[in-house]
């Protein structure tokens, strides 16, 4: 068994890219699906509601390593092959699509009445009203949880690796079957982690109490 | 499409799927009950504890909920061992969903016990109660009741998120679906079927926290 070496460590640190590209897509992904499913969520035709409630409920009460599988095999029963990282970036986006319309949902509905009824006085329809009076002030309440979700987005992207899409983690477990130092190794890839996470973090946790303070 | 959907395999290896979804539901409940003594006892440390106890306390949470429960997993697993404690895979699981639960029950139950008045305690004080009275009786069921809906969202995350441990071959519910998978080589109808199991986990323990809640964390009248 051959030891640690500098080139090890520099594998593993460069599959972060991947991890980072993972989370983007994914981020960029459900930031569509998420608004579309907030928008339903929060809207009058009582279909619709309906079904943005039911794929927020699906996706909340299944496990992402289900999803992430079925992301990778459903493409496949329409002879459609998907790869590790198409399946990756699939799953996590309707998985993201689901918790973004939940928290977006929630942001929408903080906008006072009011603002609605005072927009339609003014002769506005609903697309307008939303671009223009309802969705600026929802962002406001909105990025807090919405960064908070992308540290737990960023940490799911840790998932990926089962089904054997190299980034990080599985980076990690290529060496380590190699040279077999886990402490290290994984501690130095739960470091890199925490690196990317505990910026985003802090800042969502300011940024509320920020908005806490501002409605008091 | 011309995809032959084969449900028979899966449902030929019930009785295997059904063992390990009652592991997932032991491990689940395991970690949630030991998980919560947990982070009570943190919390009230955290709260009311010597200084370099909470800094400890701080950096073990951010520490948590900063890091994948993936490689949280594979450090108690895989590196534990490498400094003499080696685990089952099964004790292994329950350690790191424990770990990692606690960290936000931390978090949570703090927020309950910052919510309670502080004019409830003085009172308690008043009445001569001592602290660990107080906060049994006075701080903790309220504060409980406070924070019942983000708890038990987190307990069910947890659930849903034992299955991540299929990848260390402990024995539940997504392990055993790898094994039927291997073996009939029907990943579709395996892994639709076990989806459809752990929605039905999830709709279980919401059903049971709604019936503690009911049961238990009723509100007295007034308030």
């Amino acid at each position: 068994m051959r030891s640690l070496g500098s080139g090890d460590i520099l594998f593993i640190l460069a599959a972060l890219r991947w991890t980072l590209l993972l989370s983007l897509a994914a981020f960029a992904g459900g930031a569509v699906g998420g608004l579309l499913v907030a928008l339903m969520r929060s809207g009058t035709i009582t279909a619709l509601r309906w079904i943005a409630f039911g794929y927020i409920k699906l996706f909340q009460g299944t496990p992402l390593l289900m999803q992430l599988f079925l992301a990778f095999f459903v493409p496949g029963i329409f002879g459609i092959s998907v790869d590790p990282w198409g399946a990756a970036a699939l799953g996590l986006s309707l998985h993201a699509s689901a918790f973004l319309g939940e928290i977006w949902r929630g942001a929408i509905e903080t906008v006072p009445k009011g603002q609605w009824e005072a927009s339609a006085a003014l002769g506005l329809k609903y697309w307008r009203q939303m671009r223009l009076i309802v969705l600026p002030q929802a962002l406001r309440v909105a990025i807090p949880p919405t960064v908070g979700f992308l540290v737990q987005l960023i940490k799911a992207t840790s998932l990926a690796s089962i089904i054997g899409f190299v980034e990080i983690t599985r980076a990690a477990q290529v060496i380590n079957n190699a040279v077999f130092q886990p402490f290290t190794i994984f501690g130095l890839v739960g470091l890199a982690y925490f690196v990317i996470c505990w910026p985003l973090s802090a800042y969502s946790r300011r940024m509320e109490q920020r908005l806490a303070v501002a409605r008091r | 499409m011309n995809y032959v959907f084969e449900f028979s395999a899966v449902f030929d290896a019930w009785d295997e799927l059904m063992a390990g979804l009652l592991r997932t539901v032991w491990l689940s409940a395991a970690a949630m009950a030991i998980g919560l003594v947990v982070a009570i006892l943190g919390a009230l440390a955290k709260t009311s504890g010597p200084r370099p106890l909470r800094w400890l306390i701080d950096a073990y949470i951010e520490l948590i909920r900063n890091t994948p429960f993936l490689i949280q997993l594979f450090v108690i697993f895989f590196g534990l061992p490498v400094i003499g404690l080696r685990l089952e895979a099964d004790q292994a699981s329950l350690l790191a969903l424990v770990v990692n639960v606690s960290a936000y029950g931390i978090e949570i139950i703090r927020a309950g016990i910052e919510s309670i008045h502080h004019g409830q305690i003085e009172a308690g004080r008043a009445l001569g109660l001592k602290p660990l009275q107080i906060f049994r009786l006075i701080v903790l069921k309220p504060a409980l009741q406070a924070i019942y809906p983000s708890l038990t969202s987190q307990f069910i995350l947890l659930m849903l998120n034992s299955s991540v441990c299929s990848t260390i071959a402990a024995s539940e519910l997504t392990a055993a679906a790898n094994d039927i998978q291997a073996r009939t080589f029907r990943s579709f109808e395996v892994y639709f079927v076990v989806t459809g199991l752990y929605l039905a986990l999830s709709v279980m323990f919401w059903a049971i926290f709604a019936w503690i809640e009911r049961a238990f964390l009723r509100q007295p009248a007034s308030r």
